[in-house]
Parts: structure tokens; sequence; C-alpha cells
């Protein structure tokens, strides 16, 4: 089974990608359809930019429009930042515990063919009679009035790629509880599986919350029940309540795999231990928890009263204390170092002022007074994508980066790097730091239009002008891609004297990951053996056979059976397709299931002598 | 490269300075310049609370400079720093000191927000019931029976309590130079005050995504003097809804209008309808809440709503035709009850 090396086909790739469970692989499929995405939400920002360049453009149409911006946000949480996070969870977690795999590899497939499959059956709603188009919030009665087929879309894509995000939750808290590697304990792990850990506890907590209101949407819209019909006494509130019990946690599931991979990133190109480690991991695990008790800062002009309110707004302040912590940490972890500005610590940098300038307005946004100006304006919109934008995407973009010779074996041009992000940095402070102030000059968010002569010509055009920069900064990074894959040379093993387990894999990554599982000795495993041994991990065991999970494709057709489910939800009330397509994919589905769970399969083992033959 | 990079510098200095040029938006739309309690109260807070974050963000930068100017790795520089695991006194520092931030803002924070919410002054004062519907607002004066739509006059220097419920989706009701907005529900009543110090004429926004029009369903404020607004009252309150206009073509489209336009619009004091009240439609700053008040604007709007405002309700409900439809705008455009109008107020400033 040595496969890595062997010459293969297109169609044997394309086969061995569908019936993947290897966590590396499926790490890039969530990063590659990931990435697909993000461009998809790129263009849908681009026309929403576009629209907005002068006062009372009529590039596209107010209904289009909504449906631009809901496919947008909806896009850019779900179906891009979320999924190459956790395609980089899957493929960095076990390597930095020293395991050889997740602890279900199975659930890991199918979650990762759930997404891709709710992703793409969100966007078949382009083609069938218009997106959905009630906000990517969603929110009830809009949604229920909503004609077409749009927001069924919405609720059955979610539905599925929301299961699949579920099991990668669970997946991941059980693989960090249960299979780090000898000596690995708690207080050894490296931030970025710690906040792994984190965010898959807050996806385990927050999703439920998230799947319930889409089942209470779906019944409304397709079985006629009543829970956000007000006519027939349910309450549209509820459904607000629902999304942001979700939807905060939600912005901390993505922002802190971010804060991990930045608090990677630090100590290596500082040549220096992270600074506070033990707060770090604290304040984590504050920041999760904060995040659960602040939702209705989301809802303060809903008309929740005073003591809601003041709670709410208190308990939101009090985040920005153990976020302060971890820039305070960042910062010192360079103090006394050897700083080396390379892209990925480029990234880092950039992200320590724009990500500084996201949180101040976002305790600004906390004080219920202010917000009742800030709210669903342009300065919410410029708040958040400083979150997003300067805290999520520079995280990304600085993982793609640093870990980019550990998964392609190849490293990133560097000067084409540095290009990348200064228009990407630059267009973004020039997109949104001019929005906080179209926010309070009058312009509400989800605007198809702004007015003649009311003072946000100038403004709307900067940010349209910005929004192109950064798109110039993508292009240079798949150039980059390219390049790197034509003209590059192979990486070396451990191109940014790293610090952590990753790094002490050869290249490319054999799939059974470590031949023998390595001893860790503190924290920085390798930096450990660097500084007192010879820069080698020694085992922890003896070499012997190592087992490994079946490929299976049943992932891939369980998926592809709730997604024909899901069309027959979507189009039951129509007439009878609809309601036999949902019996037939159901039946598919649960078929594949049963094979699953009646068939044995025990996996195969890589013996001792083929380990030998591989090589050191 | 390095010339480049000056010049993308050079521009960002330029349109930084040409924004700062072009001040804090346009009087009456923007919440930088408070005209009433409630966007003053907004604007003590949003100015507390920008003063500490910017002191933070004041204190960051200072690390954030020394670092990259001390620290940076010197050409074949291959010393190993000194692996520090972290300083107690340091992370006590930087605990302790943004709680006491937070109290410095939160306390402010949570008298204003009670100080906002409280109507218990609502009885004996003006009360005004506050309707949104896709995409028009109506305002009915309780006891006055006095009602409006798109234009909501107050008098200034007294709080007037809004009463808000939608009767479709939620919209949000914002007049940011009076004051900070707040949702309109269709399953509960909010009530808000607003007040405001000057007298004029201020935009309002929906602020909640309603529909495809969303963006087009402003409305307006217009402060008055307390005399001029119980002027305009009572002035209100003597419309005769049959009056006949002097003007013959007028009479026609008087007789139009109510054949083809009474079920939904009404002219007097009515209950919230299907349409939105046209008492003194001719008094309006803007028609259909964004267009010039002209009559070829309000041609356009009768023949062909949908291209106005995409989504209303009105397309496809009457047929009249274009010389038609120029007769009922004839009609409208006199129905002008009162001398207090926007106008008089100040109009909308440039």
């Amino acid at each position: 089974m040595s496969t890595a090396t062997q010459k293969r086909s297109f169609s044997a790739a394309l086969w061995d990608y569908l019936t993947t469970v290897d966590h590396k692989k499926v790490g890039i499929l969530y990063m590659a359809f990931g990435a697909f995405f993000f461009i998809l939400g790129g263009l849908e920002a681009l026309i929403i930019r576009i629209q907005l360049v002068k006062p009372e453009n009529d590039f596209i149409s107010a209904g289009f429009y909504n449906e631009m911006i809901t496919m947008h946000g909806t896009t850019m949480i779900f179906f891009a930042a979320m999924p190459i996070l956790i395609g980089l969870m899957n493929y960095i977690m076990p390597l930095q515990i020293g395991a050889r795999d997740v602890a279900f590899p199975f659930l890991n497939g199918l979650g990762v063919w759930l997404f891709i499959m709710g992703g793409l059956l969100m966007n078949v709603s382009w083609f069938t009679g218009g997106a959905p188009d009630a906000g990517w919030t969603n929110y009830a009665p809009l949604s229920l009035q909503s004609p077409g087929h749009g927001i069924n879309y919405y609720v059955m894509g979610l539905q599925l790629s929301g299961a699949g995000t579920l099991m990668s939750g669970i997946n991941f808290i059980v693989t960090i509880v249960l299979m780090r590697g000898p000596g690995m304990t708690y207080m050894r792990m490296p931030l970025f599986s710690w906040t792994t850990l984190v965010a898959s506890i807050l996806i385990l907590f927050a999703f439920p919350a998230f799947t319930i209101a889409l089942f209470l949407m779906q019944f409304d819209r397709m079985f006629g029940s009543a829970f956000f019909d007000i006519a027939l006494g349910g309450n549209s509130i509820i459904w607000q309540h629902l999304f942001w019990i979700f939807g905060h946690p939600e912005v901390y599931i993505l922002i802190l795999p971010a804060f991990g991979i930045f608090s990677e990133i630090f100590p290596t190109f500082s040549k220096k231990r992270l600074f506070g480690y033990t707060a770090m991991v604290f304040a984590t695990f504050l920041i999760a928890f904060l995040g659960f008790m602040v939702w209705a800062h989301h809802m303060f002009t809903v008309g929740l009263g005073p003591v809601a309110n003041a709670i709410f707004a208190i308990g939101t302040m009090a985040i920005a204390v153990p976020t302060g912590i971890k820039i305070f940490n960042w910062l010192l972890t360079m103090w006394g170092g050897s700083v080396a500005i390379t892209t990925p610590m480029l990234y880092a940098l950039g992200f320590i002022p724009s990500f500084t300038i996201g949180g101040m307005t976002g305790v600004m946004l906390g004080a219920t007074v202010a917000d009742f100006q800030y709210h669903d304006t342009y300065f919410v919109i410029a708040h958040f994508h400083y979150v997003i934008v300067g805290g999520v995407v520079f995280g990304i973009l600085a993982a793609m980066h640093y870990w980019w010779p550990l998964m392609f074996n190849r490293v990133l041009n560097d000067k084409l790097g540095k290009l990348e992000f200064w228009l990407f940095f630059i267009g973004f402070h020039l997109t949104f730091f001019i929005q906080h102030f179209l926010g309070l000059m009058g312009m509400p968010r989800r605007y198809w239009v702004f007015l003649e002569n009311q003072g946000l010509d100038l403004g709307n055009a900067i940010s349209t002008v910005g929004a192109f920069f950064m798109a110039a900064g993508v292009i240079v990074f798949l150039y980059n891609v390219v390049y790197s894959y034509v003209k590059g040379e192979a990486a070396p093993q451990d191109p940014w004297d790293g610090r952590t387990l990753e790094w002490t894999v050869p290249t490319p990554v054999p799939f059974y990951n470590f031949k023998q599982l390595p001893l860790t000795r503190g924290l920085d495993p390798l930096w450990i053996e660097k500084m007192e041994g010879d820069g080698k991990m020694k085992p922890a065991e003896p070499l012997a056979d190592i087992h490994m999970p079946n490929n299976s494709i049943l992932p891939f057709l369980i998926s592809s059976g709730f997604t024909l489910a899901s069309f027959g939800f979507i189009y039951q009330l129509d007439g009878p397709v609809g309601r036999i397509l949902i019996y037939i994919g159901m039946a598919f589905a649960i078929g594949c299931m049963i094979i699953r769970s009646l068939k044995d399969d025990h996996g195969y083992n890589v013996t001792k002598e083929e380990l030998e033959k591989e090589g050191a | 490269m390095k010339a480049w990079m000056g010049k993308l510098k050079a521009f960002m200095l330029f349109s930084f300075l040409t924004i700062l040029l072009a001040g804090c938006g346009k009087e009456n739309l923007t919440a930088l310049d408070p005209k009433g309690y409630g966007a003053e109260s907004s604007m003590d807070i949003i100015l507390l609370t920008t003063i500490v974050m910017l002191g933070v963000f004041f204190v960051v930068m200072i690390i954030y400079t020394i670092v990259l100017m001390r620290f940076r790795r010197k050409k074949g520089d291959t010393t190993i720093p000194k692996q520090v695991e972290g300083n107690k006194t340091l992370e006590t520092v930087w605990t302790v000191i943004p709680i006491i931030l937070v109290f410095i803002m939160g306390i402010p924070t949570v008298i204003y927000t009670f100080d906002l919410a409280d109507t218990s002054e609502a009885s004996g004062s003006i009360n005004i019931d506050v309707t949104g519907k896709q995409y028009w607002w109506n305002f009915e004066y309780q006891g006055e029976e006095v009602v409006t739509s798109q234009d909501l006059y107050i008098p200034t220097g007294e709080k007037v309590y809004l009463n808000m419920l939608s009767s479709d989706v939620i919209h949000s009701f914002w007049v940011p130079t009076i004051s900070g907005k707040m949702d309109v529900n269709p399953e509960n009543v909010n009530t808000m005050y607003i007040e405001a110090y000057e007298e004029g004429v201020y935009w309002g926004k929906c602020a909640e995504l309603c529909g495809p029009s969303h963006s087009l369903m402003d409305f307006k404020v217009i402060a008055v003097s307390p005399e001029e607004y119980e002027q305009w009252i009572s002035d209100m309150q003597n419309v005769d809804p049959e009056a006949v206009p002097s003007d013959a073509v007028a009479q026609e489209g008087q007789e139009l209008f109510q054949n083809n336009c009474m079920g939904c619009h009404a002219i007097g004091s009515a209950p919230v309808g299907m349409g939105p009240n046209l008492t003194n439609f001719g008094d309006r700053t803007h028609f259909v809440g964004y267009l010039e008040p002209t009559k070829e604007n309000l041609v356009d709007w009768i023949m062909d709503p949908e291209s106005v405002k995409p989504g209303n309700l009105m397309t496809g409900t009457y047929d009249v035709s274009e010389e038609e439809a120029d007769k009922i705008a004839d009609y409208l455009m006199q129905l002008k009850p009162s001398e207090i109008t926007p106008e008089s107020a100040g109009g909308l400033k440039d």
C-alpha cells in the first residue's frame, strides 16, 4: 500500500479522493472546495461593490442584489472560512499532537462530503429561479414571505453542511482527548491544537441551536407549521434568538483557530517560545465561554428592554479582556526575539493592528446606546470585516504560506507572497475603514442603492476601489500556487526552523504520518530536541505494524442520498416528484448507512517489513 | 517596488484628507452631528468608548513599533533569543487595566441604556402610533384624529413617544440626526421617544432588511416649534376629505382618484390602510420616499410603480391611462392643507 510514490492516472486519483478517509486528503478536500467557494463569494462581493460604486446605480436589480448579499455572507461564513479552517485542523492537528489519523476517519469523510454537497446545493439555486434573498441572517418573517424556493435552498444547504460540521467538531474533540501521542500532555499541546479543541467544543454546543432553527424554518416553509408566523400565533423573534445563540459562537469558531495559527507563527519567526502559554490557553477558554453569553448584543434594537440590554452590553465588553491578553502576549513573544519577516509573519504583523481595530469597534458596538446608531449600518459591516478578514482571512492566508511546504511539498515564492500581502492589506483597509464613517453618516447596511446628494458618494467609491485591490491580492496568490508547482523545488522537511511535531514528518507526508510515534518531552517538542538533543525526535515505540482504516465510497454515497432528499424537500410542495425524491434519497442514504453498520471493516495493517522498505 | 509603495502611501494619505474635507456627512442625515436627545446620548457614549479604545490602540501600536524597530533579525544573525515563559507582573497589569476600562465604559452605558428606555412619562405626552409597511411609514397621532404617511411632524424641545408596530415584516425606525434606531416588529409594540432640539427636516431610514425596496423606504421627520405644531394639528383636523379643488383638471383628477385609488389611499383621518395616507401629499419633500416632488416623477410612479420601487404592493391594482394619471397627479399635488410645511421648517439642507 505504499501508494504515495506511485504515479497514478487521473481517474485513480479522483477515485482516491472520493473514497478517502485519510485526514490529510480530507483536509485538502475541505481546503480545495473552501477555496472554490471563497472565490465565488469574492466575485459576489465585487458585484456588490460595483453596484455601490456610485449613487442610484442600476448595475443589478434590487431583488438580485438581495440574493447577492445573502449568498456572499452565507458562502463566506459557511462554505469558505469555516471549511478552510476545518481543513487546516484536519491536516495539521493530528500531526501536531502526534497522532496517525483522527478518531473517526469514516465520519471525517462523511463530514467533508456533506459540506461539499451542501455548498453546491445552495448554489444550484442561482439556476433554478433565484437564490435565497433574506440576508445571511434569514430573519423571519421576511424569510417566510420570500417567494420561490431560494430560502428552501438556504435551509437544506445549511442543514447538510451543518451536519458535516457537527461531525468534524465531535471528531476533533475525541481525537484530541484520546489520541495525543506519547508525552503530549494537554499543557504541551501547540496553541493551534488547543484552539481546534475549543472551537470544536463551540461547534458541539452552538450548531444544534442552528440545526433546530433550520428545522423550524423548514417546517414553517414546507409543512405549514407556524413557529415564526405571527398571524397564527408564532413569534419571529425566536428565530433571531436561535440564530444568534448559534451565530455569535460561530464568530469564535472562526477566530479562535486563526488565533491558534498566529500563535504558531509568532514563536516560529521570532525564534522564541510563546509568551504566557498558560494565559493563552485560559484566555481561549474564557473567550469561548463568554462567547455564549453575548448573543443578544446582535439584538439591542429589537426591544428586549434595558435590563437585558445592559447585561449583554457588559458581557460583550468583558470579552475584550481575554482578547487583550492575547494581543499583548503575541507582542511580548516578539519582544526580545529575533523577528524574521517572511510572508506568514507579514500576515501575522498585519493582523495585529487590523484585528485590534476590529476588537475596538466590537467593544464600541457592545455599548448599547452607541449601538442604537451603529446597528445595521455600514459601521457594523466595517466591524465584522475587520474581524473576519483582518483576523480570519489573514490567518488563513498566513497558514497557507506557513504550512504549504508541509501540505504540498513546495515553498510558495516569498516575493510574490509579499506582493500579495500588500495588495490584500492595503485593499482591505481601503475597502472597510471608510465604511465605519459611511455607517455613521447614515448609510444602513443591505442597501441596494444609496441616494444622490447624501454625502455618501466618495466613501463608497473608495470602498469599491479597495475591493479590487483585494481581488488582485488573491489573484497573485493563485498565480503563486501555480508558479511554485511548476517552477518550485521540493520543499525541505523543516523550512522555517519549526518548533512543533508537524515539522518532524518527511514530505510528502506518509499516509501513516509517523513511522514511530515521537516522544514529546515538553512544550515545543522539536525545539527542545534541537536545543538539548540532536534535533531529531526520539521514538516512543519500536517499529511495528501500523493499523490503518480502509477507504470507502460510502461517505460520498450517503451524502449523495441526503442531497437528493434535500432536493425533494425543497420542491415537495410543488407536486409528487419532490415527495418521491425524498423517499428515494432517504432510502438510499439509510441503505448505505445500514451497509456501513452491518459490514465488518477492520481496516488493514501496514507491516513492519513494508515500513522498513520505505526508508528512513 | 519601493517607489511604487511610496506612491501607494501618498494615494492613501490623499484619500484620507479628501474624506476629512468631505466632513462628517450630510446635515440632517448624519449621526455625527446630533440634533436630538437620543442621538446626543449615543454620541456621548460613542465618544467615550472611542477615546478609551484609541488609548488601548495607542499602547498596542507603541509596543508594536518598538518590536519592529528593535527586534528584527539581522542578516546572518543566528543567535537564539532567551526563551521567556512569561511575566506575572506584566500579565496581571494587562488583565487588571482592561477590567477597569470595562467599568469606565460600562457604568455610563448602563445608566444611558435605562435613561433611553424610560417611557414612564409617555401618558400625558404626545403619543404617535408608527406603523411600518413594505415600503412606507404611517403615523397616527393618538387622540388627535390626525394621520400622515411618510412625513412625521413633531414639536421641538419635548419628548414625543412612538409606539411602533409592523404590519408585515420587521422594519427599523432610524432618524440618525435625532435618535438611534429601534426595530418595528410585527408581534409587539416597541415604544421609544424622540426629541428634536432644532427645527428642521430630518432624513429617516429603514434599517432592517425588509425586501427589494428596503433601501427606498425613506421618510422624514419635520420638527417645528410647539406653536406651529399646534397650528399644524388643527389644520390637519380641519381637512375636508371631500373638498373640491378649484382647478378643473384637478377636479377630474379627484374623481379619477375616488374611482381608482380610494380603496387603499385615504385622505383625512383614517385607520392605517393598504396604502399611504395622502392628506398632505402636496407638502411632501419627496414622492415615494425618495423622488424629487415633480409631477413628472409622480406620473412615472403611477404608471409603472415596479420600476420606481421594486416589490411594492401597488403594482397592478388599478388601470389608468397616462392622461388620467396626469390628472390624478394634479389633484394630489394640490393637497396642501397647512401653512406648516417642510419648507417652513427650513426644508432639506444641501
